[in-house]
């Protein structure tokens, strides 16, 4: 399936790490969809963007849906724990 | 040996208002007319297997030309790049698909080589696409290769810019080829099934192809979607299609 549905969020005081070296983030959209290159039928997907900087200025990830758990399990805990930074 | 010399090349069309678009084409040299097949590019993109579906259209004797639907967000781009971009926007507008489509159209029946009838086939996104070319414009063939939400609501909070056509299904002007998978979420064979009562009902001419063991994007060869046996009669079914509607591959005027 396609499944189009994309969730979109701003990216505010964030940077990425692109071909051309670093750069501001804008935006990002996570999606469950086919990927470019990772071996599974549909991944979650996550595009790191800068329009203002052209098509080109994106961070890609494509991922298994148990990597994907296992990092939303990661960025759970890590922000819990910076909470008391 | 015959001869089989095909040019494959990027060129600039005119697309919707007018803007030059870059496209893909490919066409046999083999002297006399022939139909014309526009491919409708997936929601991934204007990309390497997308060229390659053309040059096979022209392999199998027909001028075949693919619009890059992206190439206003995203000219000169890597095609995974603009295909990101083009989704952080929402997709493609229907009447800007619509325009570049007609052009691309435009474009084959002005080649010396054109016969005057052109056809479409869209994979994924596409494949509405395709579907509502046949609404919109003058072709003589529409393929759908498993296009989602040309019947179904897309789900709550659906960013991207489609609305469901089955209440257009009235204004089809060409016949329709469908090809579709059925462990397929979108379309669903429910979606499939309810495609089908729609032409049924309207009297409208169609013929589906429905494949087990198979889901989407099964065309792909590239992708771990893709599915030989469903491919292989796919192809069959979509050359004999247009050998129907566009006229044999070639006619040399004999």
């Amino acid at each position: 399936m396609c499944t189009y549905s994309t969730e979109k969020i701003d990216v505010e005081r964030s940077s990425g790490k692109g071909a051309d070296g670093w750069f501001p983030l804008r935006t990002a959209t996570v999606y469950y969809d086919h990927p470019v290159h990772a071996p599974d039928d549909h991944t979650v997907n996550i595009d790191f963007l800068a329009p203002d900087r052209g098509p080109g200025a994106r961070v890609a990830v494509e991922l298994s849906l148990d990597t994907a758990k296992a990092l939303l399990e990661a960025l759970q805990v890590t922000v819990e724990r910076a909470a008391h930074h | 040996m015959g001869y089989d010399a095909v040019l494959a090349e990027t060129i600039g069309i005119e697309g919707a208002n007018g803007d030059e678009i870059e496209a893909y084409s490919a066409r046999p040299l083999d002297g006399g007319t022939r139909g014309g097949v526009v491919v409708i590019h997936h929601m991934p993109g204007y990309d390497r297997e997308s060229k390659e579906t053309v040059r096979r259209f022209a392999t199998e004797g027909y001028n075949a030309v693919c619009p890059n639907l992206y190439h206003r967000e995203a000219p000169g781009a890597a095609p995974d790049d603009a295909a990101a971009t083009a989704r952080a926007n929402g997709g493609v507008p229907d009447e800007r698909l619509v325009g570049d489509v007609g052009g691309a159209a435009t474009w084959l029946r002005r080649l010396p080589a054109s016969n005057g009838k052109v056809g479409t086939i869209g994979y994924c996104s596409g494949g509405r696409q395709a579907f509502l070319t046949a609404l919109e414009l003058d072709i003589q063939g529409a393929v759908d290769c498993y296009g989602a939400f040309v019947v179904g609501e897309p789900p709550e909070g659906f960013p991207i810019r489609v609305r469901p056509l089955g209440d257009r299904i009235g204004e089809l002007r060409a016949p329709l080829l469908g090809m579709f998978g059925n462990d397929d979420k979108h379309p669903s064979p429910a979606d499939v099934d309810e495609l089908e009562k729609l032409l049924r009902e309207a009297g409208k001419e169609y013929e589906f192809h429905r494949y087990d063991d198979t889901g989407h994007s099964f065309f792909s060869v590239d992708r771990p979607a893709y599915r030989p046996a469903s491919a292989v009669d796919g192809w069959e079914k979509i050359l004999a299609f247009f050998c129907a509607k566009l006229g044999s591959a070639v006619d040399k005027g004999a």
